[in-house]
């Protein structure tokens, strides 16, 4: 037990050294927010992406179910002449109603069976279909088929469905569940790969709505963004950078530039539709129309990221090549442009990333009308990955939720491929000098 | 003739412009060795060619399809007026869209009535003619300018400089595009906002306290009665952007501060670019979690707590909206704060200040306008931002500072008015783009104070 010390220096001693203990707190405190900050904003990329990925990996999945198929002559062909359109014109769903009466004998009624035949998919009748116009041999005999499923028995298949719930508030029934577990413990249900996913366009039926229509219009939107925003966007750019002396009108572009690359996007939405279409007369809908306004909208990153490119080319190569006498336009042609096309090329794909996201303009110019064809040109009507997501959400069934976080992560792998290859381009071909 | 073969026949011919020029101007001067007599390279011959031979004829191709138009329609209608046919007003514009419908092949020909397809089939006819007139044009005019240059053809032409000339030209026009665009969204907004406000007064738009844009079809319908005030839509644009803010600003400044002044380069190496995934996800899909998540979230907390919070309420619009803006303001102040020098903060270490202290006290005083502006520029983007206030906010304006309940933006408004079919000359169309003319202004407004700011701020330290 030491005496306090009481002389006014070692007062000042503990003053200061409470002081520091308070700082030192704060120090801690402040240092905390920042962790805490970082902390937060790292849980909610970890939260988006874990909720979108749950989600949508049952996407992938779609079940199927097995019928023993007779092909009656007298269904599909009563005539019995085997002609093309005959048979193309056939009712197949009734095969597969006769299939399922006789995998259910027992189910009689009018409204059981409507039940029941709603366990398969209205557009498994297809399958079929092409089964017997690429082998009309077909005709006469059975065989067992894999058809798809309806989406509820699909979601049942996957154990989304809670069975636990009370009937009324399930979209598919007591009995309707029997079957499909009996389907099951038959080895009747199968859960694969969804192809359909894949090589499908939109659709109404859940089970058949794919995303491969979207990602075909929005690869077309996509090539000609690219093809009018990069020669443009590096022309102005290198107008900009290398020709035009400091003037009132280039202060002016670069005024305009720096505004439009912070205009919403939904206003270059608003100028395609009345420029585009009410004006021009382009056709609504059109990936066409559609490259144009995202040209628009990504004109103004990738003319700010070319010039960027540009002037991290040093001086000293223009002064030598001007130097050898060649001419401006030689200058920049031969030497300049090449040494800086890595740094283009990085920001025309960070560009055109943007651009692969972006909805809101498409929506204005008509890109959100149901297109269950996939696009075969830049004038056809034609939907976009991220609308697709857009329409999907809006879908009142809920097998749509998987589709439309399935459409996610489809969107998301391009994302990443063309941000992976800005990043690979940035790291394997940027000089510093 | 389709006009992609006629592209490709004109690009075939720029290439055969260019190697008959090239070959000429050795010709000139008899031989690849006298090359040097040349006063340019035979290559810019044969660009100067090839251009002169492709660029004329791609204008008379442009030319000839936006006049084409005009003539067909005008000869259609004659003949449709012909048949006794409506002559003016809306009546004939619909049977001009039906023939339209026809000839595009979205309504089948048996399906029309017989003036209309007597009028698609004149008009197929006269398409196909000047299809082919338009092509014949085209490759006439750009033979011509081959020929003009070819016959020029001398030791002493300036080619090099001639082509270079073009170069320079069409890198100036090009570099014009960014005026054309902001030209084009003033005239094409303002244009359609003048005729909205010939129908609705711009004082009753600006301070009306009610919005609801169905107009009455039939005079005797109920409840369309069509108000165009939009204060309720500001209202619930800034209520949203408000929650945004609160969320983005604090989260996105205190991680630049500790990203830029604490973190050790490996952990900035690794934090910063999984911080900025969040600016690289498309908004649809921060609109669907939004909706589907953070929605019955926050719905469900409430219940807990309560409180009744809709579904489509303002606080998980603003909330999402908040996240994805964090990552724009962590690297903008990022960016700021780094620019500061560091001959400041060794100033204010020196007088023994705590690191806290000089960045509280020094740093960021140092970094503040810079950082205004970057929240200026976020504010610009959350008040333009679409797709989630689409997805996650509801439609009823409502005039409430509540942050639980359900509020319209200004964007979701637009959105609303044009998906779908539009006639242009309803008000209920035509408000959309009288939104989207206060929107174009007050993100300018935001914007251009914002560069400001942030471009003297940079000069500052330069």
């Amino acid at each position: 037990m030491s005496e306090p010390d009481l002389t006014p220096r070692a007062r000042t001693r503990d003053r200061v050294a409470a002081s520091l203990r308070r700082r030192y707190r704060a120090e801690r405190r402040f240092r905390a927010y920042g962790i805490g900050a970082v902390a937060i904003g790292l849980l909610f990329v970890v939260f988006v992406f874990y909720t979108i990925i749950s989600k949508g990996y049952p996407a992938f999945l779609q079940t199927y179910v097995q019928l023993d198929v007779d092909y009656s002559a007298e269904l599909l062909d009563p005539e019995g002449k085997r002609a093309t359109a005959d048979l193309e014109s056939a009712d197949y769903q009734a095969l597969i109603k006769a299939a399922l009466r006789e995998r259910f004998p027992e189910v009689t009624e009018r409204a059981e069976l409507r039940k029941l035949y709603a366990l398969i998919s209205s557009g498994a009748d297809l399958t079929l279909r092409n089964r017997v116009l690429s082998d009309p041999g077909r005709i006469g005999k059975r065989e067992s088929v894999w058809l798809l499923a309806k989406d509820q028995v699909d979601l049942l298949a996957k154990g989304e469905v809670d069975r636990s719930l009370p009937e009324s508030q399930r979209n598919i029934d007591d009995q309707a569940i029997g079957w499909v577990d009996r389907l099951r413990a038959e080895h009747r249900l199968e859960t694969r790969f969804n192809v359909a996913f894949f090589r499908n366009g939109d659709s109404r039926e859940p089970e058949q709505a794919g995303v491969w229509g979207a990602v075909v219009g929005s690869f077309f939107t996509l090539v000609v963004t690219l093809g009018l925003s990069f020669p443009i966007g590096v022309a102005a750019a290198v107008y900009l950078e290398e020709f035009a002396k400091r003037s009132r009108f280039t202060d002016l572009i670069e005024v305009n530039i720096n505004n439009l690359a912070a205009v919403p996007s939904i206003v270059f939405g608003l100028l395609g539709l009345a420029m585009f279409i009410q004006f021009f007369g382009l056709p609504r809908s059109a990936p066409l129309v559609g490259g144009l306004v995202l040209t628009l909208m990504t004109l103004p990153t990738i003319i700010i990221t070319s010039r960027a490119a540009l002037k991290a080319v040093p001086p000293s190569i223009r002064e030598a090549a001007l130097g050898m006498g060649a001419s401006r336009v030689q200058t920049m042609l031969h030497h300049v442009l090449p040494l800086a096309m890595p740094g283009m090329l990085t920001g025309a794909i960070i560009g055109m990333a943007r651009a692969l996201g972006e909805s809101a303009p498409l929506l204005m110019i008509g890109m959100v009308a149901f297109v269950a064809d996939v696009p075969k040109s830049l004038s056809s009507a034609a939907t976009v990955l991220p609308v697709q997501v857009y329409l999907w959400s809006s879908s009142p069934e809920r097998a749509f939720v998987e589709r439309t976080s399935g459409a996610i992560i489809v969107l998301l792998a391009f994302l990443l491929i063309m941000n992976a290859a800005a990043v690979f381009l940035r790291s394997r071909f940027e000089r510093r000098w | 003739m389709p006009t992609s073969s006629v592209v490709i026949a004109i690009l075939a011919l720029s290439y055969a412009a260019y190697r008959l020029a090239r070959r000429r101007s050795f010709a000139v001067v008899g031989g690849p060795q006298a090359i040097r007599k040349l006063h340019s390279l035979p290559g810019y011959h044969g660009l100067l060619a090839a251009l002169w031979a492709a660029l004329p004829a791609f204008a008379v191709l442009v030319l000839w399809h936006v006049l084409a138009e005009r003539v067909i329609v005008d000869a259609v209608l004659a003949q449709l007026a012909g048949d006794g046919a409506p002559s003016g007003g809306a009546a004939r514009d619909l049977l001009l869209n039906d023939v339209r419908n026809v000839v595009a092949g979205s309504v089948p020909f048996a399906e029309a009535s017989a003036p209309v397809q007597a009028a698609a089939r004149h008009w197929q006819h006269l398409d196909a003619i000047s299809r082919i007139g338009g092509a014949i044009a085209a490759l006439l005019v750009g033979v011509l300018g081959g020929v003009l240059v070819w016959r020029r053809i001398t030791p002493e032409l300036r080619a090099r400089n001639r082509v270079e000339r073009l170069v320079e030209i069409n890198l100036l026009l090009c570099s014009m595009i960014a005026i054309l665009t902001t030209v084009g969204i003033v005239v094409s907004v303002l244009y359609e906002a003048l005729q909205f406000f010939r129908m609705v007064p711009v004082s009753e738009f600006l301070f009306g306290l009610k919005w609801s844009p169905q107009m009455a079809i039939r005079a005797d319908q109920v409840g369309s009665s069509g108000a165009f005030g939009a204060v309720p839509l500001f209202a619930g644009t800034l209520l949203i952007s408000a929650i945004a803010m609160s969320i983005a600003v604090p989260i996105g400044l205190f991680a630049a501060i500790y990203l830029a002044e604490y973190a050790d380069w490996r952990v900035r190496a690794i934090t910063k670019p999984l911080l900025e995934v969040l600016a690289g996800v498309p908004t649809v899909v921060y609109g669907f979690f939004a909706a589907l998540t953070v929605g019955p979230l926050l719905r469900a907390l409430g219940q807990s707590l309560g409180l009744q919070v809709a579904s489509e309420s303002a606080l998980a619009a603003g909330l999402v909206m908040g996240i994805m803006i964090i990552p724009f303001v962590s690297s903008l102040a990022d960016d700021m704060i780094t620019a500061v020098p560091q001959s400041l903060r060794d100033g204010s270490y020196a007088l023994g200040a705590t690191r806290s202290e000089t960045i509280r006290r020094v740093v960021l005083p140092a970094a503040l306008p810079g950082i205004a502006g970057g929240v200026l520029l976020a504010v610009s983007r959350a008040i333009g931002e679409t797709m989630i206030v689409v997805m996650a906010a509801g439609l009823s304006a409502n005039l409430t500072a509540n942050p639980l309940q359900a509020v319209t933006t200004v964007t979701v408004q637009i959105v609303t008015l044009l998906v779908g079919d539009q006639e242009f000359d309803s008000p209920k169309t035509l408000a959309a783009f009288a939104l989207g003319l206060v929107l174009f202004v007050a993100t300018l407004l935001l914007n251009i104070v914002a560069l400001q700011i942030v471009r003297r701020y940079r000069e500052q330290y330069e």
